[in-house]
This record gives C-alpha cells, structure tokens and sequence, in this order.
C-alpha cells in the first residue's frame, strides 16, 4: 500500500519585521499507513508550522506532499475532506455548548441535520462527554476539552488524524486515557495517527516510529528501539539521553523541569 | 456554487445565534446614532441645510449611513478574537466553502444591521420624522450594500493583522474623515467649495445623498441613481478583494 502521506523539500519561511524566520526548511518524510508517528523536536523546531502546512493551512513556500492520496497544493479540499486535525490551542467557542459544537461540525463536512445529530451522540459516547453534551465550552477541563477537540478532528472519520500536543497540560491519568483513546482509534478505525509530543514517554508509549526535527530539519527518524540503538549506544538507552544526544538537549529548550522516562 | 450558499447558511445561523444571545451588542451598536438623534437632531429643526426636505429627514439618512459605517467597518474585530482562540483554523481545516465563512458572518452583520436601522427610523419617526416607507425600505439597501461591501473588507483586514491594537486605529482612521466628508450630519450643500470637492471623492457621500432623496420620495432624482451605482461598485470592489484576501489569509 502507497504511504499516506510524502512530502518532498516541504519548506516555509515566515516573513517578519526582522527578515525571514525559516522555520521549515525543506524536509523529505514518508507516513505509512495505519502507523502512529510521533513528530518530535525542541520548541521552536518548526513541528506546528509542518502540520499547518500538510492540513492545508499555510501554503508552503517551497516543497510539495501528498496528503491522504491528494496532492497538497492542488487538491486542497480533497485533503481536507480526509484529514483530522487538532491544534495545538484548541478551536473551541467558550460561548458554545459541546453538542452544537459537534453538530457544526458535522455540518461543515457535509452530513445532513440528522446525520450530524446522530454522528455528535455517537461521539460524544465514544469520547465519553455524553454528560457534558449541553455544557459550555467554557465550563469544561482541560482534559474534557481535548477529547471533544479530538472527537471534533474524528467527525468525518478520516484516513489520517494530526494531533499537536495533544497532552500538554493533562494530568497523568488524563493523559494516559487519551494514550488509550488514541490506540482504540487506530484499532478501530485503521486511522494513521500523526502527532507531536513534547513527552518522551508518550512518544515511547505510543509512536510506532519517530521523526525528530530540529531548526526546521529532520535530524533523526527510526523506531524508538532501532533510535536508542544508533544515537542512545543501547536499545535499552532512555529516550531522553538519545533524543539528547540528537539535538543537543532536551526536549524543551532551557528546560530544567523533569521530564518522566 | 450551491455549497457556498448552503455554508453561509450554517455559518450565518451560528452566529446570528449569537449575536441573539448577546442583546448588548445592538443595543451598543444604536447607542451613538441615537444620541445623535436625540441631542443633536433637535439643534437642526429650523435651520436652513440648504436641500430639499426637513432637517428629519436630512439627519436621519446620514445617521443611518454612519451606523452602517462604523458597525461594519469594526465588524472584524470579532474574528480576530475567533482567530485568536483557533476558531478560525479549526474551521478552515474542514471542507467548508472559505467564501462562506466570510459570508456568513457578513450577512450576519447586514441583518443586525437592518434590525437597528428599523429601530433608529422607528425612533426618528417619534421625533418627528416622516419619510415614505418605499423611501425608508430604498435607505435600508443602500444602508444594506455598504454593510456587506465595509464588513467584508473589516473581516479581511482583520484576517491579516495580529491585535486589535492594530486593527482599530486603523479603522478609526479611515472611518472618521470618511464620515466627516461624507455629509452625514449636515449636508455638503452647505461646505465651501474645496471641501465639497474632496467629499466627492468619498463614496459614501453619494450613499447619503440618495438615501437622503429616498426619504423625501424623489425617486426621479439623480442622486438616487448616483448613489445606486455608488452602491454597487462600492460592493463589486469590496467583495472581489475582501473575499480574495480572505481567502488566502493564513489564519
Ligand atoms: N506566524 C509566524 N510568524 C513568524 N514566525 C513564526 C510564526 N509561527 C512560528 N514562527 C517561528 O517559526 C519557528 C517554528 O515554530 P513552530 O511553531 O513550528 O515550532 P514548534 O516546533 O511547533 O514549537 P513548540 O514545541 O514550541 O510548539 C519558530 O522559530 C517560531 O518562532
Ligand atoms: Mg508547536
């Protein structure tokens, strides 16, 4: 089967008042089908303007890929048709209750009133926020609120599912029911998953194979075994002295706070 | 072509609800077109403005013009929020027409707008005002026009700045001199010539002219079909560009 998505000499280079920040510059990688591929680097390396780039956000300034069978530039709405994607600030209305969020969303991709009813019932069970159906936005967790913005990115079932951070600011139960939520979509629906984590042990946890960008370069990729191995000196080596070892430092830049292994 | 419409629909009903829920935002919107009305349209009642018609049915169009003016020129300010939030990107990331999501929100803007301006005729009628209501429903398009064509620019604008620091200024800069020249509260009849010069260049002006002989029932008149064609060139520019910069914004 075809990878999911390719790209090649991917770039952006933001225009700013000091000149031009390359935040991407020209990155080559592949996503297999079905695979869960954790999207690592220090802040700053450029992972949230990569995802931009392939949800058809930003036009890249340099590159090409091919997203979910489609051509990036070319067929932008066919991608997004099958595309989900959850920011790494959430896109909530703090104004809205939960279900109408849901029905919107169905809405906008193109299923009828009662379709999309339907489909926010069914999501809101799956997601386990049945309860929260006629809260407000506002008035949700940090945790609430992620698995309605991830059930939000799952309406219209798509072949390959972006998370940016999913898990920042969840606490240790929370983030490992999202862990798990995250496996029963692949399992259930052959979803690719392709998301960024600042954590080690989540990307350890969870990712099938790596990708650690850098400055806006892929500087390392592999199964996290085969990573501890060639940077990590043993396949027993902690990811964070591997992913030390790639970048230099840690996962956050300037970090001191511990980060769990 | 149907999908956009069918978009606008869903995003139009989103946030007319909203605005439904919030009631603070018309009653805010009417607050300076009716002071106006009330503490200064009382000032003009015999003193000669130099056309035709009374001094209610001169004031009345131009208030009418202005808050179509600064209710949609500020119309942005709410997606900048919405972007701010991540609003914007979540929804730019779906299939949904981009021209909707501009659209929808300006026929949300026009139709608080109509609601207003319904209120503000209604309370000049108290005051003294008598217009035809053939008139008054002609200064509802016009009034209608300008807003689809300045709120479309706003949201675009908007798109392309970071704060509301720098949006409003901005705005603000353009809308006063614009109003200023434009004849809203006393007409250019009475300006020294350079001045009126200058107001032609402002197309507003020939909105408030024609809603102005609207109101006195002069239909044959040709500030009417001035400001007709002022009207639709006004919206022509406003949604070409306003939609293209939409568009192609990076939210
Ligand atoms: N809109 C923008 N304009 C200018 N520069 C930007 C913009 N967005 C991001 N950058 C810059 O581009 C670079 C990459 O940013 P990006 O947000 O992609 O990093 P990241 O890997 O997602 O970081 P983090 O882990 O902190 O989320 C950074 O130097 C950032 O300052
Ligand atoms: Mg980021």
């Amino acid at each position: 089967m075809a990878p999911i998505l390719t790209t090649h000499d991917l770039a952006q280079a933001y225009p700013t008042k000091h000149g031009l920040v390359e935040a991407v510059r020209g990155i080559d990688m592949t996503v297999e089908n079905g695979e869960i591929l954790g999207f690592l680097g220090p802040n700053g390396a450029g992972k949230t303007t990569t995802l931009r780039m392939l949800t058809t956000l930003l036009a890249p300034t340099r590159g090409s890929a091919t997203v979910a069978g489609h051509d990036l530039a070319t067929e932008p709405r066919a991608v997004r048709q099958k595309i989900g994607y959850v920011a790494q600030s959430s896109g909530l209305d703090p104004q809205e209750r939960v279900r109408s969020e849901l029905v919107l969303q169905g809405r906008l991709y193109r299923l009828s009133r009662t379709e999309a009813e339907a489909r926010a019932e069914e999501l809101a069970a799956d997601l386990d926020l049945t309860d929260l159906l006629d809260r407000k936005c506002s008035e949700l967790s940090g945790g609430q609120r992620r698995r309605l913005d991830i059930a939000m990115a799952l309406t219209h079932r798509p072949a390959l599912l972006f998370l940016d951070e999913p898990t920042t600011g969840l606490d240790p139960g929370s983030r490992a029911d999202l862990w798990e939520l995250v496996r029963r979509i692949r399992q259930q629906e052959g979803t690719t998953i392709f998301l960024t984590t600042h954590y080690l042990d989540e990307a350890d946890a969870l990712a099938d194979r790596l990708v650690i960008i850098d400055h806006g370069e892929i500087v390392a990729e592999g199964t996290p075994t085969a990573l501890k191995e060639q940077y990590g000196g043993s396949p027993d080596a902690s990811l964070q002295d591997t992913f030390i070892a790639i970048t230099g430092h840690g996962p956050r830049r300037e970090e001191n706070a511990p980060i769990a292994v | 072509m149907p999908t956009v419409l069918a978009d606008s629909r869903l995003i139009f009903a989103r946030y007319a609800r909203q605005t439904l829920r919030s009631r603070i935002s018309l009653i805010f919107g009417l607050m300076q077109p009716m002071l106006f009305l009330g503490l200064f349209g009382p000032l003009l009642e015999d003193v000669p403005l130099g056309r035709e018609g009374d001094s209610w049915q001169i004031l009345v169009p131009g208030l009418l013009i202005q808050l179509g003016l600064f209710s949609a020129a500020f119309a942005g300010i709410g997606i900048l929020i919405e972007k701010q939030l991540g609003i914007v990107e979540r929804m730019r990331v779906t299939p949904v027409s981009r021209t909707a999501l501009l659209l929808g929100r300006v026929l949300r803007d026009v139709a608080m707008l109509l609601v207003q301006s319904l209120v503000l005729v209604l309370a000049g009628v108290a005051f003294g005002l008598r217009a035809p209501v053939l008139g008054v429903l002609i200064g509802f398009v016009f009034v209608a026009v300008l807003a689809l064509s300045l709120a479309s620019l706003s949201y675009a604008f908007a798109m392309r700045v970071r704060t509301a620091q720098e949006f409003a200024p901005v705005i603000n800069s353009i809308n006063l001199p614009a109003m200023l020249l434009s004849g809203i509260l006393l007409p250019m009849a009475l300006a020294p010539t350079w001045l009126d010069v200058v107001s032609h260049f402002v197309p507003f002006r020939y909105l408030v002219e024609g809603v102005r002989a609207a109101f006195v029932g002069d239909y044959g008149d040709s500030s009417l079909a001035l400001g007709a064609l002022a009207s639709v060139l006004l919206a022509a520019f406003s949604l070409t560009l306003g939609t293209r910069l939409f568009r192609t914004a990076g939210a």
